[in-house]
C-alpha cells in the first residue's frame, strides 16, 4: 500500500484481490449469521458499507488529531456514533429488516472490516483515498454476502429474493438456512476465492494482517506470555 | 423453586440450545483465530466469560435506570461498547496489580475481548430477552451471561479438540487452512442443533 494507487485501483482491490470476506477473513460473524436470505444480506451489506465510508472519512480527517494510544477507543467512538445513526435509519424506513437483522445491526461496531480498514487505511491516508477504500470494501463484503445469501436461500428455500425457483425441481434442504450450512457455505466459498486467487489456495489464517488486534493473538497463537 | 427451575433452565438453554458460536455466530473471530491449542482455547473463553458475566452486571442497571427513564435507548449502542471497552481495561489493570497469576492465564487475552462480538451481543440480547418477558430479570440477565460463557467454552474446548486431529488429516489442498475448518465447524454445528427443544422438554 506504500506506493500510489489510482483510485480505481483503490476501489477494485476491495472488490476481488482483498476482498474482506473472502480473502482477509474479516467481519464472519455478521457473514455467516444473516445470509439465510439475499435480501438480508444486501440490507446488512448497504448498512455496513455506509458506516465503512463515513466512518472512513471521519477518521482520515481526524488522523493528525487523534493521540497514538487511545487511537482505538477513539476508532470505536466514531463507528459506534455512525452504527446509532444507520440503526434509526433502519428502524425507520425498513422496520421488516431490523427485524431480520435484530441484534447485527448494533454489532455492525464490532465487525472487524471496519476498524481493520480504520486502523490500517484511513489512519494513514488522505480522505479521498480512504472514503474510495471504504466504498470498494463495502461493496466487495456485499458482493460475498449476497453470494452467500443468494446460495444459501436458493438451497435452503428454493426461492432468491423471495421468487420461487427450485419449486418444482427438489425440495428445499432446511439445513442449509440453519447455522451448520452458514459454516459449510462459507468453507467452500471461500475456498473457491483461494482457488481463483493468484496465490491460488485459501488463507491459512484469519485475517490478521488488517486487524488492530494482530499483534496480541499473533502472541497467543504462539504460547508466549507477556512480561507480567 | 419455580425460580431456581428457571434459571437452572436459563443456563442450559444458554449453553446447549442457544450457544452463542454456534448457533447465533457470535464470536467467530476467536472461535477460528484461537482455538488452534486447547490451553489457549481454555484461556480465551474463561476471559470472555468474566468479562461477559460483569459487562452484563454493569449495563444492564445502566440500561434500565439511567438510559430508560431519560429517553436515550437509542444510545445503546455507543454506550456499551465504551461500557465494555473501559471495563476491560479497568480489569486488566486490576488483575495485574491484584492478581499477578491470575493475569498472567487470562490477561493476554483482555484486550482481544473489547471488540468480541459475543460480549456487546450478550449485553443488547439479555435486554431483548427481559422486553420480551417480563419476569427476565437482572438475576436471570446474569445466569444468560454466564450461561452463555460457559456456550463459548464448551464450543471452544470441543472445536480445538477436532482441529487438534484435523491438523493430522490429509486434506486436499484447496480445503487447507479454514475452508476445512469451517466444514469440521459446521459438523460441530450439527451436533449442536440436536439439542433443540431439550431444554424445554426437561423442565
Amino acid at each position: 500500500m506504500a506506493k500510489k494507487k489510482t483510485l480505481a485501483q483503490e476501489f477494485t482491490k476491495g472488490l476481488v484481490k482483498e476482498n474482506p470476506v473472502l480473502r482477509l477473513m474479516l467481519g464472519c460473524c455478521a457473514t455467516l449469521a444473516v445470509t439465510t436470505a439475499a435480501s438480508n444480506a444486501i440490507g446488512m451489506g448497504i448498512a455496513t458499507t455506509f458506516v465503512l465510508v463515513c466512518s472512513n472519512a471521519v477518521i482520515s480527517m481526524l488522523r493528525n488529531i487523534i493521540p497514538d494510544k487511545v487511537r482505538i477507543p477513539a476508532f470505536i467512538t466514531v463507528i459506534a456514533g455512525f452504527v446509532t445513526i444507520i440503526q434509526l435509519l433502519v428502524k425507520a424506513f425498513v422496520p421488516s429488516l431490523d427485524t431480520s437483522l435484530g441484534v447485527f445491526l448494533p454489532l455492525i461496531v464490532v465487525n472487524c472490516i471496519i476498524l481493520g480498514r480504520a486502523e490500517s487505511f484511513a489512519s494513514k491516508n488522505k480522505v479521498i483515498p480512504s472514503i474510495i477504500d471504504g466504498l470498494g470494501m463495502g461493496v466487495g463484503f456485499t458482493a460475498a454476502l449476497l453470494a452467500m445469501g443468494i446460495i444459501r436461500e436458493l438451497l435452503g428455500a428454493g426461492t432468491v429474493f423471495g421468487f420461487p425457483i427450485l419449486a418444482n425441481i427438489m425440495d428445499p434442504i432446511v439445513i442449509f438456512l440453519l447455522p451448520p450450512g452458514g459454516f459449510f457455505v462459507f468453507g467452500i466459498l471461500i475456498a473457491i476465492a483461494g482457488k481463483l486467487s493468484e496465490e491460488g489456495h485459501a488463507p491459512e489464517k484469519m485475517g490478521c494482517g488488517s486487524c488492530p488486534m494482530a499483534s496480541t493473538c499473533t502472541k497467543i497463537q504462539n504460547g508466549e506470555k507477556e512480561e507480567a | 423453586m419455580d425460580v431456581l427451575k428457571g434459571l437452572l433452565g436459563i443456563f442450559l438453554a444458554a449453553i446447549l440450545t442457544e450457544n452463542y458460536i454456534l448457533n447465533k455466530f457470535l464470536g467467530i473471530c476467536p472461535f477460528l483465530g484461537v482455538s488452534k491449542k486447547l490451553n489457549t482455547a481454555t484461556g480465551m473463553s474463561l476471559a470472555v466469560t468474566v468479562v461477559m458475566v460483569i459487562a452484563t452486571a454493569v449495563t444492564w442497571p445502566i440500561f434500565n435506570y439511567i438510559l430508560v427513564p431519560n429517553g436515550l435507548e437509542y444510545l445503546e449502542t455507543i454506550v456499551f461498547i465504551l461500557i465494555i471497552a473501559a471495563l476491560v481495561q479497568l480489569l486488566e489493570i486490576t488483575l495485574r496489580k491484584y492478581m499477578p497469576p491470575l493475569y498472567n492465564a487470562l490477561g493476554i487475552y483482555l484486550p482481544l475481548i473489547t471488540t468480541n462480538c459475543a460480549v456487546l451481543g450478550v449485553t443488547m440480547l439479555v435486554l431483548d430477552k427481559a422486553a420480551a418477558d417480563p419476569s427476565f430479570g437482572y438475576l436471570q440477565a446474569l445466569v444468560n451471561a454466564f450461561g452463555s460463557g460457559v456456550g463459548f467454552l464448551v464450543a471452544m474446548v470441543l472445536f480445538a479438540g477436532v482441529r487438534e486431529r484435523l491438523e493430522l488429516c490429509d486434506v486436499p489442498k484447496f480445503m487447507k487452512g479454514l475452508p476445512i475448518t469451517l466444514v469440521a465447524a459446521s459438523l460441530v454445528a450439527v451436533a449442536f442443533l440436536g439439542f433443540g427443544g431439550l431444554v424445554d422438554g426437561l423442565l
